[in-house]
Formats: C-alpha cells, structure tokens, sequence
C-alpha cells in the first residue's frame, strides 16, 4: 500500500513540474496547467464514437492518400493511389497493374502532393477526391464510396506536375500545372539554351458530372517558367483559375539563387471558360503527344490503360484574353482564393508582406488595358491597379492560406513555423501560433470551396525533431490541430502522419461515411475470371498458362488440392470471394510468387500470377485472419516436372468440386 | 494455489477430450459419425424446444402452406446454390450442417433468422450459440434479402 502511495506521489510531482517549467511550445502549457485536460477531451472521441470530419493527406514521397478522423487525429486507412501497395495488392495484382501503367512503361512509385475533393456549387459534394503526382506528371480520381483509385491519367508535356489537382466549383475541370517547362515537343538541345527554347503547359482535365469520367480537356502553352500551385476561381471569380509562378527569370542551374533575382514574379490568371470558347472555335492545334489514361471498371473488377496520341493546345502567346499575368513579390508558393471568389492571395516565400489581389480590380485593369508591359505576348496587369492590400510584417516564408469562412484567413509560415490568423479586407493580424515545426500547408475543410468548414485547422509539420519519441535519424512528419471557433486558436493535438503530406482536403464525415460501399454483390461480379460458386470452381490448362477459378469464404478454399501444374508454366490464381458480409476479406499468398499477396473484398475477384519455378508440393494460404478457422485455410499445388503427364486435378475434401 | 489447481483441472479437461478424438480409429468417416453429435450438442445445451423457438430478427413466425411452392423453390434453389453452398451440401455436413430435413428439427422462421440475421443469432439464441460453438464456423451473413431468404427455406422443403 505504501510503495504504490509514493509512487502516485512521485508520478504527481514529475507531471506537476513539468507543467510548470518551461516547455517546447514557448510556455503555453503553463498557462494551461491543470485545465490541459479540457484540451484533450476537445480531441477525444470515445470508443465507438464516430469522428466530426474526414481528413485525407497526401502522402507526398509515399505516393498514398491517408484518411484520418478529426478531432481524434485516427488514422482509418492508407488509400493506394500511385505507388504498389503489397498490403492490398495494388499495383500487384493484374486487375490493377494497369492503373500504374504510363507513356514510360509501369511506374511503381509516385509523388502524391494536393488532394481535392469534388464540388456542386462551390460545396464540397463528398464524391470524389482528385490528387496530382509530382514526379511522373499524373492525376488520380478516387472514389469516396469504395476509397479505392477509379482512374489515373498522365499528364503530357508536362514534367512536375505541382500546381495540381485543384478542381473548379462545379467539378467543371481539375487542373495540372507543370512545374518544370521542359522543351515541348521534347528533344536534344543544350540545357543552356532554356532561355526561350523551354515551355510550361497547364492542363485541364474534364470530369464527368455522373461517373467522374476525366478527360484531357485541353492545354494552355505557357511562357517557360515554373508553375508551382494554383486555385480556381469561384463565385464572382468562377471561370477563371490562377497559377503562382516562380522562376521568370527562366534560370536553369543553382535556381536557389538564380531564379530568386526578379524583385516579381507573376499570378498568371487563366480565364478557362473564354479558352472552352477558344477550343470551340477551333483555335486550337492539334498536337501528337503520347500518354497514357487509365480506367478502372466496377463491374469487370478491373483496370484498363489506353495509350493516348494526340492533345488540343492553345497558345497563350497568341490568344489574347486567355491569360494575364498579376506582378507579385516574390517567388509565390501559395494562390488562394477567397470563398467569395474577391481576393487571390499570394504568398511570396521570399518577400516581406502577403499580396492580396482584388478580382474586381483585376477586372478593371483589364478592361482599362492598364498593363506594364508583357512577357511572351501575355499582359501583365499594372501592380498599384490590381492590389487590394498586403499583410504588413507577417512572419517568415508564408506558404499558404485557408479560409474560416468568416471574414478570417490562415496563413502558414514555414521559416518563423507559425501560423498567422488575419483579417480579410483590414489585412490586419489578429493572431499567431507557433508549430512543431516547419509548416507547409494547411488545410481547414471545405477550405478550397466558397463553404469553408471553419471549426478546425489541421497544420502539416515538416520537421518533429524531439517532439516525439524517437526513431533513427529519420522521423514521422506531423499534423497539428487547432480549434479555430473562438478568436484565438487553440492547439488541440499532434498527430503523426504518413509519408510527407503536402496538402490536405476534408469535409464533414456526414457527406461520405453514410454512402460507403459495404460489400460486392455476386451477381453484379462482371469479372472475366470470376467464378460465382464453389460448383463453377475449376483448373483450365491453355498451352502453358494454367487459370485456376477458384473460391473463398471462412474458412477455405475452393479448390484447396490442385495438381497437374508444371515447371514452366504460367499460373493465374483468378479468386472470388464469396462472402457477402461487410468487413470480411480473405487474403491469399503462394510460397515464392514473385509478388504480393491479394486481399480480396466481398464480391470481389481478383488474379495473382504465379511462374511454379521448381518440382514440389507447394503451399498457399489465407493473409487476412478471417475466423476461428482462418489458420486452417490453407492448400496445396502439386508441382510436376516439365512435360510429365501427371493429369490435371483439382478438389475439395477430396472430391471433385462439380458434385 | 487455487489458481493452479483451476488450471491443472482445466487442462485434463482439454487433454481428455484431445485424447478422445486422437484415439477414434483413422478409418471412421467424418460425415457417418457429424449429424449425431450435433444433435447431442444442441439438445444438452439448449434449453429451448427447438420446433417453437423462433430465434431472433426479423421473422416472427412463419407457417408452410401444405403445397410446395414449386416456382418459389426453384428461384430459392438458384440463390442456396450462388449464395449458401461453399458451406452447406444438400448431401452431407459440410462446413455447415445439411439442410435436409431442417423442418424436423427447427422452426422455420427460426431458420429465417438464422439466414437473415446471423451475427445476433450466434451471439444470443442458444440454439444458434450451440451450433457455433459445435463448429466453429460462424454462419456466414450473405445479405440476402428477406425474399430470397424466404424462397431458399421453401426451397429446404424440397430436399429429400
């Protein structure tokens, strides 16, 4: 009684000083003391609750999407987007392959960078969320019904594909913006000769107001500079899309240096509904290209990839009206526009102040020619005539801006790490708190729709060093939540994150949890391999290629012995599972396949290849624990030498399946 | 000391059940010795008369016309042989119980229930609970809906 006494008392003494004493997070533990617990439960969902919102951040070199809960900061699911994923087969299985098929062949990894959910009206709709990869320049659409990538197409004569997937307010278009202009069409010349020889291209993909369907819309030929994010136009500002550049000083090498000469750069603002115009008239060119778009099926359970050989582009150059260029200092990362559409915001990570431009202005500009000047052909707006106001001393290295929807903007700033509240139309700041460390983006849901959600704000750190327990030389990267209700914001949690998320977007959990797929129906399985009973479950020898058809539900499968299989030949695995119960997939692995596992949902088909390398009896077995019975769901191939003639069997319990 | 003793208690009870089953000769067949045993389980662990228990869900009670259905059958037929049968043989024990004869030792609208509403079935109706416990297999709940479910028991009817 007494030893457990002393230690209550010790562990109170330790809690208490380390309150009171001087903290990481520049004292403000202190002033919260005893009262920190009001903080956590403000973060805390009970076991069984649900959370308030979905939050889906990127995984940046992880190539992945992950979806988390807010408040609570749980992470529910790594959503498979551009990179293999032997957890769920992606990118492993055949159905899926072809979804990471490009103009390159298959590219197994992917840079995943802005995700963006779907709008009617300027809402967030919960359907869809799009996402941009970096690396390989591409954009993925993924389903908010069954979280799993719908489609993947390639973006040509692009390369960096970084001011990107941001869509307009009716989900009109979603755009990719190069952030490295490269030689369009590409081909040997000095790098030297950047300099007028290089070009940037911004996309607009279509998408489908039913199925989501993307399209390659057509392209916008840019002056060569670097693209690097963009936001759409919305209410008065609908129409229009902007695009932060950095790099007009068109430098090639040490651009850390190089490209940071120009006092501006630009905004180039894209009037997207005058070039559907364009694109109606004709004006456009007709380009060979080569990319590759591909479509995942619901009903066949599979993917296809089509090469693509030809784009519309129009030139800006040349198109008067299609884009004006807005001066703003100085190498701009962020371009945010206000829910009402009024102000575009952006963030010079080298200059001294925000830039706010004002819509209305730009419009007057325009119509008034108030121009200084162009470059390659493209007006550029007169400064003084477009500016609406500046945040004056905000911080260090502002990156980006999300809305409350309440007259307030959030701005992060990566070198001070801080985020800065301020005031929409006053440009004055109202209040900053420091992060843990090296913020990058921000998100707050809906924050890139005309109704932000302004309750949360979720920061996204570069850097946790000593914030956490430690793990190597390398770190988990973190987000951190704040409440944004009351005047001031409010820390409420840190949470570790996947990969190294670079934007986030979020919405109310009511717009997707309620539509969730649950399960597969067996009899909408359009899949050419599916095998729909235990009774249709067979072993099919075509030349060398053996396709077995097989079954699963807790807890075997159908059929567990097969023999008649040979060195040499080329083994499909084409497994349904016949459950049709929510939550219950069964895995299935075979002993050196040169592959991952499949996890197959409810309903679901899905073929693992196997090359049978050597003579034996060889295993295979269930991965996901399934039931009581899940370690006995295991059976065998028995593999012959090349051209024996052991005949080919198959069967359950020792008896032919068919029976 | 009280805690051991529980244990050692326990683990003869498991060794002697192990040996039980160890000692059964290789040669007796699986199917011969099944139906039997799971009778005996029901029967000593359910204190319920199994032709009145209705289980639990959706179904209160359900009552056969004499006729078979014929056509009803024939669809509940097609969706027992897409939906039930990597489980459940007309023919033997499979890894399920066979639905021959069911209506001889069940409630038909407990054999709804235990179609239409699974997981509350193993947990709370004895009956059920014995079952999952004999083998182990849960029942799977394959979302059928109250029509197909209602065709597959008149389909139960048929098999002879």
């Amino acid at each position: 009684m007494l030893k457990k006494a002393l230690y209550g008392l010790a562990i109170a003494s330790v809690a208490f000083s380390s309150c009171g004493g001087p903290s990481a997070d520049g004292g403000k533990k202190a002033t919260t003391g005893a009262l920190g617990s009001s903080v956590a439960e403000k973060a805390y969902v009970a076991p069984g609750e649900y959370d308030e919102f979905y939050a889906f951040i990127s995984g940046g070199f992880s190539g992945q999407l992950a979806v988390y809960g807010l408040p609570s900061g749980r992470l529910f699911r790594v959503i498979p987007v551009f990179s293999q994923d032997p957890e769920k087969g992606y990118g492993y299985n055949e159905e899926t392959k072809p979804l990471l098929n490009t103009s390159h062949g298959m590219v197994p990894w992917g840079d995943a960078h802005h995700p963006d959910i779907s709008q009617t009206g300027g809402k967030v709709d919960g359907r869809w969320v799009f996402i941009n990869e970096n690396n390989t320049p591409r954009i993925a659409r993924i389903s908010l019904k069954t979280f799993e990538t719908e489609e993947i197409i390639e973006i040509p004569n692009s390369a960096g594909n970084h001011s990107s997937s941001f869509v307009t307010e009716n989900s009109e278009y979603v755009v990719a913006g190069t952030r490295f202009s490269v030689p369009i069409p590409q081909r040997d010349i000095p790098i030297s000769e950047y300099k007028g020889n290089f070009q940037g291209s911004l996309s607009f993909l279509s998408i489908d107001k039913e199925d989501g369907d993307m399209d390659l819309a057509f392209q916008i030929r840019m002056p060569g500079f670097d693209y690097d994010l963009s936001h759409p136009g919305r209410g008065k500002s609908h129409g229009w899309f902007f695009f932060t550049t950095y790099n007009t000083e068109e430098a090639h090498s040490l651009l850390e240096v190089n490209a940071s000469q120009n006092d501006k750069d630009f905004i180039a603002a894209v009037n997207w509904k005058y070039a559907e115009q364009l694109i109606a008239e004709g004006k456009f060119t007709e380009e060979a290209v080569k990319y590759a778009e591909n479509e995942w099926d619901e009903s066949t359970h599979m993917a296809t990839s089509t090469i693509k050989k030809s784009v519309k582009v129009l030139d800006a150059s040349k198109l008067p009206g299609l884009v004006y260029f807005l001066p703003t200092p100085k190498s701009p990362h962020g371009c945010d526009v206000s829910p009402d559409g009024e102000y575009i915001i952006g963030s010079g990570k080298l200059a001294a102040e925000l830039t706010a431009h004002s819509f209305t202005k730009i419009e007057k500009a325009i119509a008034e020619k108030n121009f200084d000047g162009e470059a390659y052909g493209i007006p550029i707006l007169n400064y003084e005539a477009i500016n609406a106001g500046a945040v004056k001393n905000p911080g260090l290295g502002p990156l980006h801006t999300e809305f409350d929807g309440k007259g307030n903007a959030y701005t992060t700033f990566f070198i001070s790490s801080e985020v800065v509240k301020w005031k929409l139309g006053t440009w004055e700041v109202i209040d900053r708190h420091p992060v843990y460390y090296s913020v990058g983006h921000l998100m707050i849901p809906g924050g890139n729709s005309r109704e932000p959600f302004g309750k949360y704000l979720v920061a996204m750190n570069k850097i946790t060093k000593d914030r956490y327990l430690s793990t190597g030389p390398e770190v988990c990267q973190s987000a951190q939540l704040f409440n944004i209700e009351g005047d001031k914001m409010e820390l409420l949690l840190d949470f570790p994150t996947v990969g190294e998320p670079h934007y986030a977007a979020g919405c109310p959990a009511d717009l997707v949890h309620p539509n969730t797929t649950k399960i597969f129906k067996l009899e909408e399985n359009n899949h050419p391999y599916v095998t729909k009973s235990e009774k249709e479950a067979r072993v099919v020898r075509d030349g060398n290629d053996v396709h077995i058809y097989m079954t699963m539900i807790r807890s075997h499968f159908a059929p567990d012995n097969i023999e008649g299989v040979r060195v040499g030949d080329r083994v499909f695995f084409h497994i349904t599972n016949l459950e049709q119960d929510y939550d219950v997939p069964h895995g299935f692995s075979m002993i050196g396949a040169n592959t991952s596992e499949l996890l197959i949902m409810p309903g679901r088909t899905e073929t693992s290849m196997w090359y049978p390398k050597e003579v034996g009896v060889w295993p295979f077995y269930c991965t996901d624990f399934c039931s009581a019975l899940h370690q006995e769901m295991q059976g065998y191939v028995r593999v012959s030498p090349k051209g024996s003639n052991t005949p080919l069997t198959y069967t359950l319990d020792d008896d032919p399946l068919d029976m | 000391m009280k805690l051991k003793a529980f244990l050692f208690v326990g683990l003869i009870g498991v060794m002697a059940s192990c040996g039980g089953e160890s000692n059964a000769p290789a040669t007796e067949s699986k199917p011969a010795a099944a139906p039997a045993q799971e009778e005996a389980v029901v029967e000593t662990s359910a204190d319920v008369d199994p032709m009145e228990n209705v289980g639990i869900g959706p179904i209160d009670e359900l009552e056969f016309d004499e006729e078979i259905d014929e056509a009803l059958a024939a669809s509940g037929k097609e969706v027992f042989e897409a939906k039930c049968t990597a489980c459940h043989k007309t023919n033997k024990r499979y890894i399920g119980p066979s639905p021959q004869g069911i209506y001889e030792r069940r409630n038909p609208a407990w054999v709804m229930n235990m179609i239409l509403n699974p997981d509350e079935m193993v947990a709370e109706d004895p009956i059920a609970k014995a079952l999952l416990a004999e083998y182990a297999s849960p029942m799977a709940n394959q979302n059928l809906t109250e029509d197909e479910a209602r065709a597959v028991v008149e389909y139960f009817r048929t098999i002879e």
